[in-house]
């Protein structure tokens, strides 16, 4: 059952990353949109995230509370130590998720709706930069349980320049994966071909990040590369990302069919994650002195797992065919709504 | 302001702010689906405009319940890490079935919200049930785990080790149906009192009368039928605080000394040096009778208990008061309805009728913060009531008092802009709904 449970946590994190980051990369798109296109880009990321918006943000919660419930030692390690840069994300959370729906419910359209869109755009910027923040420092090692004064305890723990390429990083991967989206979601060619300028555009910004992020692991001592390229399973899935990279690019140049790019994206974050994810499992969180906390180890007692997997199978009979109901329903008829 | 004191405080905000929001999220929906029902009953127009304009309420206050909801999930952890890491896995079970009905809740409300003539009518319909029906078991889950930190049970604590954990029984506590019964009318009653009160005095104000006449009778009813209801689970509530938690009830009542034929306690000044309570109306025997069904037999007092395990008196029992007091209130207007409703028709058009709604506007909600704060602070010193201290259970992180001040912020802004958005939808609807009276 631990098995199920895992499966599920990696599986609520990945969805997260593609569907979640794809929204947050709405906003990333908004914010390095022309001032004279804003308004279209809006209308269209709007339509096309409009109705799944929520459901997108409900995956963190799952993975949340999987971790308080299953392995409460992990998730209490982590929100101690890394509780600044969590802080920050929520508020994050907070300012976007309110900003998005104030925008389209206010009844009055006027200047609030400029509030509403910076405070939109600047928060789609800031969440996924600490929640890529927070992933990192949970795998650099610099988590000290003993520390004893304020600065190493709770600041060192994320702030270094690993942590903060990754921030970077998470961001270019959310644009790229909203760009690529809303390729789909255009209806005239012109709009279709700056957005896969954008894509292009925040594509090869992901690309110039990861190679800082190596450049940072380097600097900062940890043996990223070794995660990486020491064994099979992180060599074949970065391989496959590239070579989907590849394709994806002359897809794009060629105007190739929209499901299969947006497939090949969704195919290179997973590869990614894979091959960070698998080199330490069962271990998700490494500390300093290289004590690791374990998804095996730290887990909670059999009766715990036991019920949170049968919890988690009989959440997915429900939500799964309800969210493939709704996302396709809206896929078939795009903007054709009236509310 | 100390660390500690910081962080109960930020817990209460969080939550003080998210039970209003979830309160509304999971009551509003229902309303939406009679007026849903009426439109596609009677082809009346007016219960279309009616059921949008509720659903844009809706949207606004589920959106901040569900970020503020995400915020607790993660201040638990921020705030009370030691707490976690032994009833995470314990009390997890509520939460893990919780994260499903907030899930299918937004996903229905997706379907809800955008689906307008895109599904068939009832399916349409259908969705918006699917809203409500989630959204009340997601809070009488919520309300369950809540119900274990009053009541734990599920586990064996022995030698300050949590062992043979049984999740189940966890989640079905002895605490969990009084508290869940109670809290979900509490719900209704606040949120019905609320709505009416605002169409109410929109009906005062002559504008758009068939439109708020309608939605006020249909808020009304909720209300005034949560209003009769409530004492009665409130009197479950209190018989099972009286065997459960005899510190909490003690503070409740400022029931200081034990004794026979003990009086109910009616407002006054308690005060914890002298053991007393000033200026108060004493019921002679009504609290034995209240709690133990006769008059004569003994009530548990402070006394009973050691010193350092009390809660707070003065804000317990003032909050208790408050509660109660405006329990009372709403019910009165609740007859007054219903004799309207079957005696006095004439009456649902009196300005002073409505004027009653009025006011009532903020009670529920006022009430709904005063048990909340009576069943926290009654539970203190105790997070996990007799096993752990909240002291015990806070993080080691300094400085939380910032946090609590910006949170503060956040919060307030937030209640700020959602009050605006309000006003503006309200202030909206003769240009958005207008029908003429023949329509």
């Amino acid at each position: 059952m631990i098995y199920v449970v895992i499966a599920y946590l990696w599986a609520a994190i990945l969805l997260y990353i593609l569907l979640g980051g794809a929204d947050f990369g709405a906003g990333i798109i908004e914010m390095f949109t022309s001032a004279k296109n804003k308004q279209y880009t809006r209308t269209t990321m709007y339509q096309a995230i409009g109705p799944v918006w929520e459901a997108n943000h409900m995956w963190l919660i799952i993975a949340i509370v999987v971790l308080f419930v299953g392995f409460p030692q992990i998730y209490t390690t982590v929100s101690t130590h890394l509780h600044i840069p969590l802080v920050i994300m929520l508020f994050g959370i907070i300012a976007r998720g309110t900003a998005f729906t104030f925008r389209n419910y206010d009844a009055v359209v006027d200047n609030m709706q400029k509030v509403y869109n910076k405070i939109f755009v600047y928060s789609s910027f800031v969440t996924p930069f600490f929640l890529g923040v927070i992933a990192a420092s949970a795998v650099s090692g610099r988590i000290d349980t003993n520390a004893g004064d304020f600065l190493s305890a709770y600041v060192f723990s994320w702030l270094n320049w690993f942590s903060v390429t990754v921030g970077f990083f998470t961001v270019a991967i959310c644009g790229y994966l909203a760009a690529i989206f809303i390729i789909g979601e255009t209806r005239d060619d012109a709009s279709k071909v700056r957005f896969i300028r954008k894509a292009k555009q925040m594509n090869v910004a992901a690309v110039v990040f990861g190679g800082l992020v190596f450049t940072a692991a380097k600097a900062e001592g940890i043996p990223l590369d070794k995660w990486l390229f020491d064994n099979v399973v992180g060599i074949m899935s970065l391989t496959a990302a590239v070579l989907s990279l590849i394709l994806l690019w002359y897809l794009l140049l060629k105007k190739g069919k929209v499901y299969i790019i947006r497939v090949l994206a969704g195919f290179q974050v997973t590869m990614i994650l894979l091959a960070i994810t698998l080199r330490h499992y069962p271990n998700i969180v490494i500390l300093k002195g290289g004590k690791y906390l374990s998804l095996m180890e730290h887990a909670g007692q059999e009766r715990t797992i036991y019920s949170l997997a049968m919890a988690l199978l009989l959440g997915s009979i429900f939500i799964l065919p309800a969210l493939f109901y709704l996302i396709y329903s809206f896929q078939k008829n795009k903007g054709q709504w009236d509310h | 302001m100390n660390d500690f004191i910081a962080a109960r405080s930020q817990m209460a905000l969080s939550l003080g702010f998210h039970i209003v929001f979830s309160c509304i999220g999971m009551v509003m929906p229902f309303f939406m689906a009679v007026a849903h029902f009426y439109w596609l009953r009677t082809n009346d127009v007016v219960y279309r405009n009616i059921t949008k304009a509720w659903s844009k309420g809706v949207a606004i206050f589920f959106a901040t319940g569900a970020v503020s909801g995400t915020v607790l999930s993660f201040e638990l952890g921020l705030l009370w890490p030691e707490f976690m890491k032994h009833a995470g896995p314990i009390f997890g079970m509520p939460f893990s079935l919780e994260g499903t009905a907030f899930f299918i809740e937004a996903i229905a409300l997706g379907f809800f919200l955008y689906g307008w003539g895109r599904f068939n009518r009832w399916f349409h319909w259908f969705t918006g049930v699917v809203v409500g029906v989630s959204g009340l078991v997601s809070g009488i889950l919520v309300v369950a785990a809540n119900a274990w930190m009053n009541s734990p049970a599920g586990f064996d604590y022995i030698n300050g080790q949590y062992l043979n954990i049984d999740p189940i029984k966890a989640m079905f506590n002895d605490a969990w149906f009084s508290q869940a019964l109670h809290m979900c009318i509490a719900a209704f009653a606040a949120t019905g009192f609320a709505v009416a009160g605002i169409h109410a005095l929109m009906i005062l104000k002559k504008k758009n009368i068939r439109f708020h006449t309608q939605s006020f009778r249909i808020a009304a009813v909720f209300a005034c039928i949560a209003a009769l209801l409530q004492p009665l689970s409130g009197d479950i509530s209190a018989k099972d605080v009286a065997k459960r938690q005899p510190a909490k009830l003690a503070a409740m009542e400022a029931h200081f000394h034990t004794e026979a034929a003990a009086p109910l306690i009616l407002g006054g000044i308690p005060d914890e040096e002298a053991k007393e309570v000033k200026y108060a109306i004493k019921l002679p025997g009504m609290l034995s009778f209240m709690v133990h069904s006769n008059f004569e037999t003994p009530v548990n007092g402070l006394d009973k208990i050691p010193e350092t395990d009390h809660p707070p008196v003065a804000i317990t029992h003032y909050a208790f008061q408050v509660m109660v007091g405006l329990g009372m209130l709403l019910l009165m207007i609740a007859v007054c309805y219903f004799i309207a409703i079957w005696k006095k028709r004439s009456w649902m058009q009196q300005p002073w009728f409505l004027r009653a709604f009025v006011l009532a506007t903020p009670m529920g909600f006022i009430a709904v913060e005063a048990g909340w704060t009576v069943t926290e602070v009654g539970r203190q010193p105790w997070i996990i009531n007799g096993i752990m201290r909240t002291a015990d259970a806070v993080t080691p992180m300094p400085g939380i008092a910032y946090s609590f001040y910006i949170f503060t912020a956040v919060y307030i802004s937030l209640s700020l802009i959602v009050t605006f958005l309000l006003y503006r939808q309200i202030r909206m609807v003769g240009k958005l709904y207008d029908v003429s009276p023949s329509a």
